[in-house]
């Protein structure tokens, strides 16, 4: 019996050590913060919602009334190499062309360093897309009317991307509008997979280094070009298809959405 | 030195004894009945406690839940027909819409990973969603339901004797819906007391039906559950409609007319049955197997009968006879009267 609670008082005041030593840690590494900036374009021109026409490969000429979509899952490769991966729970935005807010966010906690590259997911991973509602929070959170709806209830997946507009390309029958409604987090589902359109985006700072330090905070600017959701591997046709939601063809278009993100440049704040 | 052993001993028995009282409170929220497997819904991330069933059972009964306030969870699951929308082949929601599917039953859901028809939800809380969205049956959405909770007298109260405090938030609202439901268990029918050497009586028709669907049905349809929770094609003719089941989730061509094996129990309430309510009799039911259709995901315990050879289950007028005359002990009479899974008018 007195062994015992010497092993318990032992295992505890050990605990007891470890846990200050973690925070004696958190207290020397020095931290810093990147802020990313999403700029939604069409082409070389700046997207306007509603009022601007633009045009696809094929020629068709489109309106944009919304664009959203999911980033997360965000990592950092610093100039020797190695990474950072920003821990998951702080890792989930979505993008609204019609919320400016929402296109520029800060990373914080980020260790002290030179980053060359930032990668993330377009959508929002599979771990995620089968938890417990109380680990949706924030723009994940089904029940907050602060965002666009962007959750298909009948699977429980994320839509990952919103793309909605008009074209003559389109019958008036269907009022000239066509829609983009992208998911599909792979599976996980019995056991069984399903489409995947989860789709990873490294963007490289072409050369230059945001350097993080605990006073001087990197901006990185970065551009989404929604041609490129038309414009890539397979050029997409607004009147061959015009709604394209839960379906196979759906993953040509995450595949064109995987290049529509580039480096523009860094401001220092 | 002593002091602090004393302080742990202390605090260790009591975790020791909350641990127990806490389990046993439990054991009376939810009783597993002795010859059911274990359940398989995740309790530890959602504790029953008994303001939380009761705030379930608030929510379920609210036709708040709808857009113009005229549908709840109830309507299209009545406890007298099992939870099931009495004699509608397809369910009618808000503005007497027709929905695409058949209501399905509310009965022992813990013990199921996959739900809906096609088992695109493979959450019991995230479910509620379905309905909620959907244009046909509630055609409401969830921040607005909040809102309407809040503005109403008794919903922060009833939140904060379930979760402590009076915030209304959409995981504290699915989960209490999930609470209620999850008491629901049918475990009390003639052949359960059967089962338990209770004393029940079957009729010599009823012992040759319970033989036969043992032998017959229980490879989708076992005992105690009577369904193995498991998605399937039973040969419906695809022709009546086109509904492609569990394929809309995995758009995977193997699971086209493939739909979740639903229980037996409370069968004899339940009608019309399948997916689309296509057939009204049990006795239509029963007769369907005898002559499946095959096409190219039917099930293989379909193809050939393990005794005959033949496609689908061969059985003679009176096995068909004696199968519905089984069916019909597994009605759970205390189960759809009891008081605990009814609307509280009292409140
Ligand atoms: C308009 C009728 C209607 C309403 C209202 C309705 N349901 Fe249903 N329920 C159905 C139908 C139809 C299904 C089968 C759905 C499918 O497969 O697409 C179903 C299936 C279910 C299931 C799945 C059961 C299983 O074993 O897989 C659950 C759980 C459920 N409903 C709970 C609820 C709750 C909770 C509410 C209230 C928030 C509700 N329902 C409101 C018609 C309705
Ligand atoms: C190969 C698996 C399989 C076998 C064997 C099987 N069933 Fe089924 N059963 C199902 C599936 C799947 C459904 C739902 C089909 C649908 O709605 O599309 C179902 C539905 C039913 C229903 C309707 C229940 C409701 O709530 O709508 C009854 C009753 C039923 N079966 C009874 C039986 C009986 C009796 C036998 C044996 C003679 C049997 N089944 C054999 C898979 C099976």
């Amino acid at each position: 019996m007195r062994q015992s609670i010497f092993l318990l008082l032992l295992v505890s005041s050990l605990l007891g050590a470890f846990f200050q030593a973690c925070q004696n840690n958190v207290g020397t590494v020095e931290t810093g913060f990147i802020t990313l900036r999403f700029d939604n374009v069409a082409g070389n021109q700046e997207l306007k919602l509603g009022t601007s026409t633009y045009q696809n490969a094929v020629g068709e000429s489109f309106t944009v009334s919304k664009f959203n979509y999911y980033v997360s899952n965000f990592r950092l490769k610093r100039t020797d190499g190695t990474e950072y991966v920003v821990p998951q729970n702080n890792s989930y935005f979505l993008i609204q062309e019609d919320k400016p807010e929402s296109q520029t966010f800060t990373l914080a906690n980020l260790p002290a360093g030179d980053y060359k590259s930032v990668s993330f997911l377009i959508g929002v991973d599979s771990l995620r897309s089968l938890a417990d509602i109380g680990q949706r929070t924030g723009v994940l959170d089904p029940g907050l009317g602060t965002h666009d709806a962007m959750y298909w209830d009948w699977n429980s997946g994320y839509i990952f991307l919103k793309l909605e507009g008009t074209s003559s390309a389109v019958p008036s029958a269907q009022n000239n509008q066509f829609f983009y409604h992208i998911g599909g987090f792979g599976g996980g589902y019995n056991g069984k997979k399903t489409i995947n359109n989860l789709r990873t985006i490294t963007v490289p700072f072409g050369g230059d280094v945001a350097s993080v330090t605990a006073t001087s905070t990197p901006k990185i600017n970065l551009t989404t070009d929604v041609l490129k959701v038309f414009n890539g591997n397979t050029t997409l046709s607004i009147a061959q298809h015009s709604s394209v939601m839960f379906e196979n063809y759906s993953t040509t278009i995450a595949d064109n959405y995987a290049q529509m993100v580039k480096y523009t440049n860094q401001t220092k704040q | 030195m002593k002091l602090k052993i004393t302080v742990l001993v202390t605090s260790v028995a009591l975790l020791v004894m909350a641990f127990f009282s806490s389990a046993h409170q439990k054991a009376l929220l939810f009783d597993v009945p002795p010859h059911f497997p274990a359940p398989v819904y995740p309790f530890e991330k959602n504790p029953l406690t008994e303001a939380g069933i009761e705030l379930g059972r608030t929510l379920f009964y609210d036709a708040l839940l709808s857009k113009d306030n005229t549908i709840s969870c109830g309507s299209c699951h009545q406890q007298a027909a099992g939870f099931t929308q009495s004699g509608q082949a397809l369910s009618r929601g808000i503005n007497d819409l027709t929905t695409r599917r058949n209501a399905m039953p509310l009965v022992n859901l813990a013990w199921s990973s996959h739900f809906g028809w096609d088992g695109g939800v493979h959450d019991l809380d995230l479910f509620p969603m379905v309905p909620i969205q959907n244009e046909a049956e509630m055609n409401e959405s969830l921040p607005n339901i909040l809102e309407k909770l809040r503005k109403k007298r008794q919903y922060p109260v009833l939140f904060t004797k379930a979760f402590g405090s009076p915030d209304i938030t959409d995981e504290r609202f699915l989960k209490a819906l999930s609470q209620f439901m999850l008491t629901m268990v049918s475990a009390n029918s003639r052949y359960d007391r059967a089962v338990r050497h209770q004393g029940a009586t079957f009729t010599p028709s009823e012992r040759a039906g319970w033989i036969l669907v043992e032998r017959k049905c229980s490879g989708c349809h076992p005992e105690p559950l009577f369904t193995d929770f498991s998605f399937r094609n039973n040969g419906l003719a695809s022709t009546v409609n086109d509904d492609p089941g569990q394929y809309g989730i995995t758009l995977n061509n193997e699971d086209r007319y493939k739909f979740k094996v639903p229980t037996l129990r409370n069968v004899a309430v339940t009608a019309p049955y399948m997916h689309d309510g296509r057939f009204t009799t049990l006795e239509e039911v029963v007769a369907h197997y005898t002559g499946v259709e095959h096409g190219e995901t039917l099930d293989h315990l379909l193809k050939r009968d393990r005794e005959t050879g033949i496609l689908g289950i061969s059985l003679t007028p009176t096995e068909q006879a004696d199968i519905v005359a089984f069916l019909r002990t597994l009605t759970d009479d205390s189960f759809l009267q009891d008081c605990r899974f009814a609307e509280n008018k009292g409140l």
